[in-house]
């Protein structure tokens, strides 16, 4: 965090502190927006924090992309290892409990409510990280059809989903995150433009937790400028309207359209409570497998 | 057609067979068999619906493809004799009926049976080989077969060695069909698989390619004395077979299921299976044959109600 | 000897057919306010009934009367009489199934051994099956007590009339919704036969409601600010409107649209059933099916003895008159239909494709097409990627199965897939890798109401059938 400023009269030395170039985070890497633009992010009180990337619609492109090619390696994995991935990132996560905690506070909250919701956070994937190995079992069956055919339905990840990630910079991210990827899709993030620092941080921490490059890009930026794009991108398969404005979602349910994205319509923006199944389960498929009985 | 024509078999009998290995990789190499895919599609032909003119055509068929049978410990010259009345003149009263293509009996009533048919077309066939186990040293076999041939049967209904063939000892099963094929001498040799103690539709058709590289002139579904005996779905993949081996080599060989066909419909259902699987080539007593004895009257019975148009009883067929 | 089949005519004396049809709304058959419209037999081209068309007004009369039916009876009645309901639904189809068929057959072109054999059976199954959830929702896992959406608005197509019927009305009636249906124009005589079902059940009026009418009516019925849930079976393109249509709103929305399925056949394959299901994966229902099989992939190294089959086997389907129950394959279902089908199939052969087609007599009337097959197929062929919705396959070649797989998802759709081999590991691993929402194994076109169905992609999203077809209909 840049906050720490040289003091003026100081006698002695004062060290200057380093501060983090925040960019973008897809395939695995942190590159800069290929535009070359930033923009100015301020903590709550309007002093700078940093010039985060602002992503063009290339980068967009890119990182869907990306996504694309982490898809079947990501969705190949055993749900016991995606399980274990996302548990991973909850252990991280925790190791970098405080620097969440300061960069919360730097969006404005109170110290003990960062903290929660920090807590929150790394509780949220450990939740979600259980359901790995558990979502075939609940929402697959085998099915008694009417005939000498063994017939079985079991979820399968959608494939590319862009997420339009809410307001709340941290809990609001994870839970939007985890349950698109904790199945098997890839995801492709346009973090908060108001509060983006946790999202790149984050991204820090999805890097350091085995997760393959790709599974999860976070775009930083315009939220209206980027998430037309992701919206009709033909080979993005789904997308999570959470963080769209009220006023976009009719356009951009309009152009999800064109390839029949499944589309997962904006809640009440709680995201204390039981999150429950509904974001794993807009991003799934079924798929049903019929074969002959018989010797 | 000369119902002495068995197809277009051309000398070509027995291929040359390198080793047991060679039979068993070939016929492990075959395309296998789904049992659902096989009932459904025997299902779907079984539900062809043949009326009228088709049906009347396909009654004299019916009729000139029936191998006659009795095959009973209880069996005596005179049931023969009287089975071979009815297999030259199945209606007394109608002399259009056409005649069936064989009586089938045990090989001690061959000549009872030779006697009974003499100056009409209609063949005596005989079983051999210990019908229906075959549980016997071949040497006995293969007198059976001789006794049977030298008291004058044209066909030869011989029983493929089911525990070799489920042993696995392949070259046991084709060697005795060879065997029993030359003790036929110019008898036609029709192949008893007992599909019903084969179990699976993959061994029928195995046990098909078998007895046709071995020489047979036909393959059999069943003895009858065995449950199930001759159904659909094995009578397709047998036709299956027979319609491929042609494909390979260009011979062809005729089918014949035996047992558990007792109607009119059941009948029809087979002439069906028989046009939309091998084609119309096999639609002759030549090709084709109906191993059964109470489906005659039922047969009869239906013409005699599509020439009449009223519905006819059993009292006015005879039973014999 | 030549074997003919005789003529084996089903007889159509079980079914009246009334000169003219109106609305079923609020449980009474009214008039609708559009210019009517004929409904013709596609197997001879002759007109069987006029059809009143619904427009806007009285399509915000029947929501009404669906919307009332919801809120005073149907919303609050306990489950267990919603079920009996649907059970008395399901035995009436089956009292009444021959005439069903037969009409049907008579109005869509489908030969009467599939209206017989397969739709009708499968639609009073369908009633069957939902009817047992109607009262156990608190089980299906979306939660302890979910509640219905409210209204349906449902758009089902010409291929399977009466079945795509039943896929739609039975769960969302069994969860406690009414629905206002909207059948397509060329087929609307079951849907019509179907109001009358209701009324011998005694169905309370509203409940179902049947409005028929062309796009106009099903674009009026979609955008209606009073229904709840819009649930359409169809076209992609079509169903890429709808979508746009409810953007922006609260309407829930299903969607089951087209397919350009692939069925792969491995080398060692049970042939005579792979080539059984390669022809009732294509010839089925005349290829009018969105899962139908339309790409053959088959492994080079069976490709000749695999076709050489296929051909044979072709040439044994008998094309004609719908009501004969020897027919395979039935009539085009209307003249749209087949000038579509005629463009695509020329396509292919001006793109460079072998056409082969059996020798067939097609009848003079009516709409028909010969079975057809096209080898020599690419992936950029227009015939290997647009669905033809006809009895036209398209063959192309694989080496590996990995060529296979990425051949088979190289496509916007994802509605179903075939997979044809002994090996049972081959089956699974490429099942697994298939990306489409019913897979069949040495087997194709099977259906069950137990069974769900849907598809990946541009093929559409939810799923119709098993537990899971209450998602759609319920408000969890």
């Amino acid at each position: 965090m840049p906050k720490q400023q040289p003091k003026p009269h100081a006698k002695e030395p004062v060290r200057l502190p380093v501060r983090k170039t925040y960019k973008l985070f897809i395939g695995g890497a942190f590159p800069r927006s290929e535009s070359g633009r930033t923009y100015q992010v301020n903590d709550a009180d309007g002093t700078f924090l940093a010039n985060a990337a602002k992503a063009s619609r290339k980068d967009a492109r890119d990182a869907v992309a990306a996504a694309r090619k982490a898809f079947g390696g990501w969705s190949g994995r055993t749900p016991y290892n995606r399980g274990q991935i996302l548990y991973r990132i909850a252990e991280m996560l925790e190791g970098r409990h405080a620097q969440f905690t300061a960069e919360l506070r730097a969006t404005g909250l109170p110290k003990s409510a960062a903290s929660a919701e920090v807590d929150a956070a790394i509780d949220r994937w450990v939740w979600y990280a259980g359901w790995a190995d558990k979502l075939a079992a609940v929402l697959g069956s085998a099915n008694p059809v009417a005939g000498p055919f063994f017939n079985f339905s079991t979820p399968e990840p959608t494939g590319v989903v862009a997420v339009i990630a809410p307001d709340s910079p941290l809990l609001g991210l994870v839970s939007v995150v985890a349950p698109v990827i904790v199945s098997g899709n890839t995801a492709v993030v346009v973090a908060a433009p108001s509060a983006p620092l946790p999202a790149v941080t984050l991204a820090e921490v999805l890097a350091t937790s085995d997760l393959p490059a790709g599974v999860v890009n976070i775009l930083t930026g315009d939220r209206a400028e980027l998430a037309p794009w992701l919206a009709s991108h033909m080979d993005v398969n789904a997308i999570d309207l959470a963080g769209a404005g009220g006023g976009d979602v009719a356009a951009l349910e309009e152009a999800a359209a064109g390839n029949l994205k499944r589309v997962l319509r904006p809640g009440d923006g709680d995201w204390t409570g039981d999150p429950g199944t509904a974001r794993m389960t807009a991003f799934l498929e079924t798929k049903t497998v019929w074969h002959p009985v018989g010797v | 057609m000369p119902v002495a024509d068995f197809g277009d078999a051309g000398g070509v009998s027995t291929e040359t067979l390198t080793s047991a290995a060679e039979l068993r990789a070939f016929l492990n190499g075959l395309p296998g068999v789904d049992r659902v895919g096989a009932e459904e599609r025997a299902a779907r032909l079984a539900s062809r619906s043949i009326k009228t003119t088709a049906k009347a055509a396909a009654i004299d068929l019916a009729i000139s493809m029936v191998d006659l049978t009795t095959l009973e410990g209880a069996d005596t010259a005179g049931k023969v004799r009287a089975l071979c009345a009815k297999a030259a003149r199945p209606d007394p009263s109608d002399p259009s009926v056409p005649r069936v293509a064989a009586v089938c009996v045990y090989p001690d009533m061959v000549e009872t049976a030779v006697a009974a048919v003499a100056g009409t077309p209609v063949k005596v066939a005989s079983v051999a080989t210990a019908f229906p186990s075959g549980r016997a040293p071949l040497a006995a076999k293969l007198a059976d077969t001789e006794a049977a041939v030298a008291a004058g049967a044209a066909e030869i209904d011989m029983v493929i060695d089911r525990g070799a063939f489920l042993a696995g000892d392949l070259m046991k099963v084709h060697d005795e069909i060879v065997a029993t094929k030359e003790a036929c001498g110019d008898a036609h040799l029709k192949v008893i698989l007992e599909t019903g103690e084969l179990a699976t539709y993959d061994n029928v058709r195995r046990a098909s390619w078998l007895a046709m590289r071995a020489g047979a002139d036909f393959i059999k579904t069943s003895t009858g004395k065995v449950a199930p005996a001759a159904t659909l779905p094995v009578t397709l993949v047998m036709l299956e077979a027979v319609r491929d081996y042609r494909a390979a080599t260009g011979r062809r060989v005729g089918v014949k299921p035996a047992g558990g066909i007792r109607t009119t419909k059941d009948a029809i259902k087979y002439l069906v299976l028989v046009n939309e699987t091998a084609g119309p080539d096999w639609l002759t007593p030549d090709m084709f044959r109906l191993g059964a004895s109470s489906v005659l009257n039922d047969l009869l019975m239906q013409r005699r109600k599509l020439a009449t148009g009223v519905y006819s009883g059993p009292d006015y067929f005879t039973l014999d | 000897m030549v074997f003919e089949y005789a003529p084996a005519p089903e007889s159509a004396a079980i079914v009246d057919i009334r000169p003219s049809y109106g609305l079923f709304v609020g449980g009474e058959f009214t008039d609708g306010h559009g210019e009517p419209f004929k409904t013709v037999n596609p197997a001879d081209e002759s007109p069987l009934a006029e059809i009143a068309c619904a427009d806007a007004a009285d399509v915000d009369r029947a929501v009404a009367a669906a919307r009332a039916a919801f809120d005073t009876v149907w919303g609050p009645m306990p489950g267990a009489e919603r079920a009996k309901y649907l059970y008395r639904i399901a035995r009436i189809v089956q009292e009444r199934s021959r005439e069903l068929a037969v009409l049907e057959s008579i109005d869509n072109g489908k030969p009467i051994r599939e209206s017989r054999d397969v739709d009708v059976p499968l639609v009073a199954a369908h009633f069957f099956y939902y009817a047992g959830w109607a009262d156990k929702l608190g089980h299906a896992g979306f939660g302890p007590d979910p509640r219905p959406v409210g209204v349906a608005g449902q758009v089902i197509p010409w291929n399977f009339p009466l079945l795509m019927l039943a896929w739609k009305i039975a769960p969302a009636l069994a969860c406690g919704n009414t629905v206002v249906l909207k059948p397509a124009e060329t087929t609307p005589l079951t849907a019509l036969l179907f109001a009358e079902i209701c009324r011998q059940a005694e169905l309370p009026p509203g409940v179902v409601n049947i409005v028929t009418g062309a796009g106009a009516t099903g674009q009026a019925l979609v955008e209606h600010p009073g229904i709840d849930k819009v649930a359409f079976t169809g076209s992609t393109e079509v169903g890429r409107q709808i979508a746009r249509s409810v953007a922006g709103t609260s309407k829930r929305l299903t969607l089951e649209l087209g397919g350009k399925a692939a069925n792969i056949v491995y080398a060692d394959a049970p042939l005579d059933q792979a080539v059984e299901g390669i022809v009732n994966g294509i010839f089925f229902n005349q290829g009018h099916v969105c899962c139908a099989g339309s790409r053959l992939l088959v492994q080079e190294s069976a490709a000749d003895e695999l076709l050489e089959r296929l051909k044979a086997r072709m040439a044994t389907l008998r094309v004609g008159d719908p009501l004969d129950k020897n027919t395979d394959v039935g009539a085009i279902n209307s003249a749209a239909q087949l000038a579509r089908i005629r463009e695509l199939a020329d396509a292919g052969e001006a793109e460079g494709a072998e056409r082969w087609s059996p020798a067939c007599e097609l009848p003079g009337e009516g709409y028909w097409f010969a079975p057809t097959v096209f080898t020599g197929v690419a992936q950029s062929h227009r015939i290997a990627r647009e669905e033809i919705f006809g009895p036209v396959l398209s063959v192309l070649t694989f080496r590996t199965p990995d060529e296979a797989v990425t051949k088979a998802n190289n496509t916007p759709y994802g509605l179903s897939a075939g997979i044809w081999t002994e090996k049972g590991s081959l089956i699974l691993w490429t099942a697994e890798r298939l990306r489409a929402g019913v897979v069949w194994a040495n087997t194709f076109n099977k259906f069950d109401p137990a069974s769900p169905f849907g598809g990946y992609k541009e093929s559409g999203f939810g799923r119709e059938g098993g537990r899971h077809g209450l998602e759609a209909y319920l408000d969890a």
